[in-house]
């Protein structure tokens, strides 16, 4: 490996190179400030509009119609908690069971495609995974459900967790298992007991890293859960769901809906951000248990 | 030999019970392995089923043709091909320059103290759902280019035509700008990535030669880690193609082709979000399914191109330098 020699003379740095060197960096600097621009500028506005339109309706009714005021997304939030929860219980087992496959048995071939396939379905595009879903649910079940857009959201949660889950289980050193293996303790029993549980706070932060980021999509849920102005509670009826809400209101020409839009999407991000540091803390705890 | 299998079979393992355990857990596992290649072998399979009646209507011309007509049945998927490709390439001109000089300051240029604030909170920028960007974008970014930024444009490059016409706000110019707010956190962490892989040698024997410390940064690094560069510029590209709520909330949703970007376009992601929970009749529905089938084809190859590159330079070895 050879690398090219930069063509620098070795002489008293000249004031054109210091001005580039100045420049540059500051360029550099100007970037930062930039970018950060935007992010300041949307936390601003969402504590500023959306503080001032949350309230304890908001919290508690379901929407009301165009005309009058007040009403909330109450049942948005729970057809949110709905959705998330039956996206968890299948993506979560599936992802994880995939994860140990690839770091315990995978160093094959095989392996190596589901890795691969598995990046690929990383970035298939959101919406994509929703007319997949409605083409397996919604069409045979004959209309729209919570239970389509669960599914449409457990598999865009596969894949995330199953490649966190691997690398994780593959921080865990090979000593412990043969420690474990050592004792007459069976492979099935070493993953799940040793190797799993030695890896659980990563593997924890891998789920979360999925739900959070599965937490805000909107567009697999435009024709799977679909939306519901009232209460609902059976995964196998159309649900309403917090991002379905905030879009719909967001480009409806209302002022009322405009405010709630802001309103629903402050408490979308704070669900998201307590969601993660909840559960990190949690798996502290276990590590902490488990070390002692 | 690895130790498991030596460890079972020895005399001394469990016998019965545990290895059929070990077997039955072994096939779970596999299940759930081989589950995600079913999935995206299902996807693939769902998405060819349901498009071959307008595939079989249409053919190639169902991609060079401009007419997206329901009332009639006819379908032309170009306006949206070119809005897709339009505003990603408008959010890559504005986000490449923005995240790689972020990717520079964090890693070459920011006091240690800073570096760990600062890649968390531009990350804190990936978290964001789409939908807040778009309502962000309505509410807040879209007046302030009607208001300044268009008539700025207009009136000092309008003579390039790209920024011509009403400035409405809405239109292919906000869908590029958050489309750019939104990739630049994926472009700068790849590079920022790829940048940290370069040896620490490189950068000192760079400075030892008597460069500054730009200088170092361009012959020593940037030049070292410029395939990964580009393959978290792809990725970032990739993102922006898929990439639904935030656009279809500003691009203006008109089947378009116009040159100015101040008027309003129509994506792929965003004619599926808008039309497919409402499209009646088997070819509409079919034709949408058509467009996103498009889509994920696109959207697989850049992903795997990307990849590629990105795994040239991080696999451990420093990248091979240029001549």
């Amino acid at each position: 490996m050879s690398a090219v020699l930069p063509e620098i003379e070795l002489k008293p740095i000249g004031l054109g190179r210091r001005l580039a060197n100045g420049l540059m960096t500051a360029a550099a600097a100007a970037a930062v400030l930039i970018v950060l621009l935007p992010l300041g500028a949307i936390f601003a506005y969402l504590l500023y509009k959306g503080i001032g339109s949350l309230n304890w309706s908001f919290l508690t009714q379901t929407p009301k119609p165009v005309g009058e005021a007040g009403g909330g997304m109450a049942n948005a939030i729970a057809g949110s908690v709905l959705i998330l929860g039956i996206a968890s219980l299948i993506g979560v087992p599936v992802g994880i069971g995939a994860g140990i496959y690839l770091a315990e048995y995978g160093r094959d071939r095989l392996g190596n495609l589901i890795r691969f396939t598995a990046d690929v379905l990383n970035g298939v595009p959101s919406i994509i995974i929703g007319i997949v879903a409605y083409g397996l649910v919604v069409l045979r079940q004959g209309h729209f459900s919570a239970l389509a857009g669960g599914a449409a959201l457990a598999i865009m949660m596969v894949p995330t967790i199953t490649r966190t889950t691997e690398e994780m289980l593959l921080l865990v050193p090979l000593g412990v298992r043969e420690a474990a293996y050592g004792l007459g303790v069976s492979r099935w029993r070493t993953t799940l007991s040793i190797t799993l549980r030695t890896a659980t706070s990563g593997v924890i932060t891998g789920i979360m890293l999925a739900f959070a980021r599965i937490a805000g999509e909107t567009a697999p849920l435009l024709f799977t859960a679909f939306g519901n102005q009232y209460w609902n509670w059976n995964i196998n009826q159309p649900t309403a769901a917090l991002p379905l809400q905030i879009f719909t209101y967001a480009i409806s020409p209302f002022d009322e809906w405009h405010r709630q839009a802001w309103a629903g999407a402050l408490i979308l991000i704070v669900l998201i951000v307590i969601s993660v540091s909840a559960v990190r803390l949690a798996a502290n705890r276990g590590m902490l248990k488990g070390a002692n | 030999m690895t130790v498991a299998e030596r460890a079972q079979s020895s005399p001394l393992a469990g016998a019965g019970t545990s290895r059929v355990a070990d077997a039955l857990f072994q096939g779970a596992m596999l299940a759930c392995g081989l589950s995600v290649l079913a999935l995206v072998g299902l996807i693939i399979y769902e998405l060819v089923t349901k498009s071959s009646l307008s595939w079989h209507a249409f053919g190639w011309k169902f991609f060079f043709a401009s007419d997206w007509d329901p009332v009639n049945d006819e379908y032309g998927a170009l306006p949206f091909v070119f809005g897709t490709i339009v505003s990603s390439l408008v959010a890559l001109a504005l986000a490449v320059p923005l995240a790689v000089g972020v990717a520079i300051f964090i890693t070459e240029m920011s006091p240690r103290w800073l570096r760990g604030p600062l890649a968390f909170t531009t990350e804190l920028l990936a978290a964001i759902p789409s939908v807040i960007y778009g309502l962000w974008a309505i509410f807040v970014l879209v007046p302030l280019l009607r208001a300044y930024v268009e008539p700025f444009l207009g009136r000092y490059f309008g003579w390039t035509g790209l920024f011509e016409g009403t400035p409405y706000g809405i239109g292919m110019l906000a869908a590029g700008i958050i489309l750019a707010i939104m990739v630049v956190p994926i472009i700068s962490a790849i590079t920022r990535e790829v940048m940290t892989a370069v040896p620490q040698q490189q950068r000192e024997a760079v400075l030892a030669l008597g460069a500054t410390r730009w200088e170092m940064v361009r012959t020593g690094v940037l030049r070292n880690a410029r395939a990964g560069i580009l393959g978290g510029i792809i990725l970032g590209l990739g993102r922006a193609l898929g990439e639904t709520m935030a656009v279809t909330m500003v691009i203006g949703n008109r089947a378009e082709i116009a040159k100015s970007l101040f008027a309003p376009g129509y994506t792929m992601a965003s004619v599926i979000a808008n039309e497919f929970s409402e499209a009646t009749g088997d070819t509409y529905l079919s034709a949408l399914v058509e467009v996103g089938l498009a889509l994920f084809l696109v959207t697989i190859i850049v992903n795997i191109l990307a990849q590629v590159l990105v795994w040239s330079v991080t696999r451990g070895m420093p990248a091979r330098s240029s001549t």
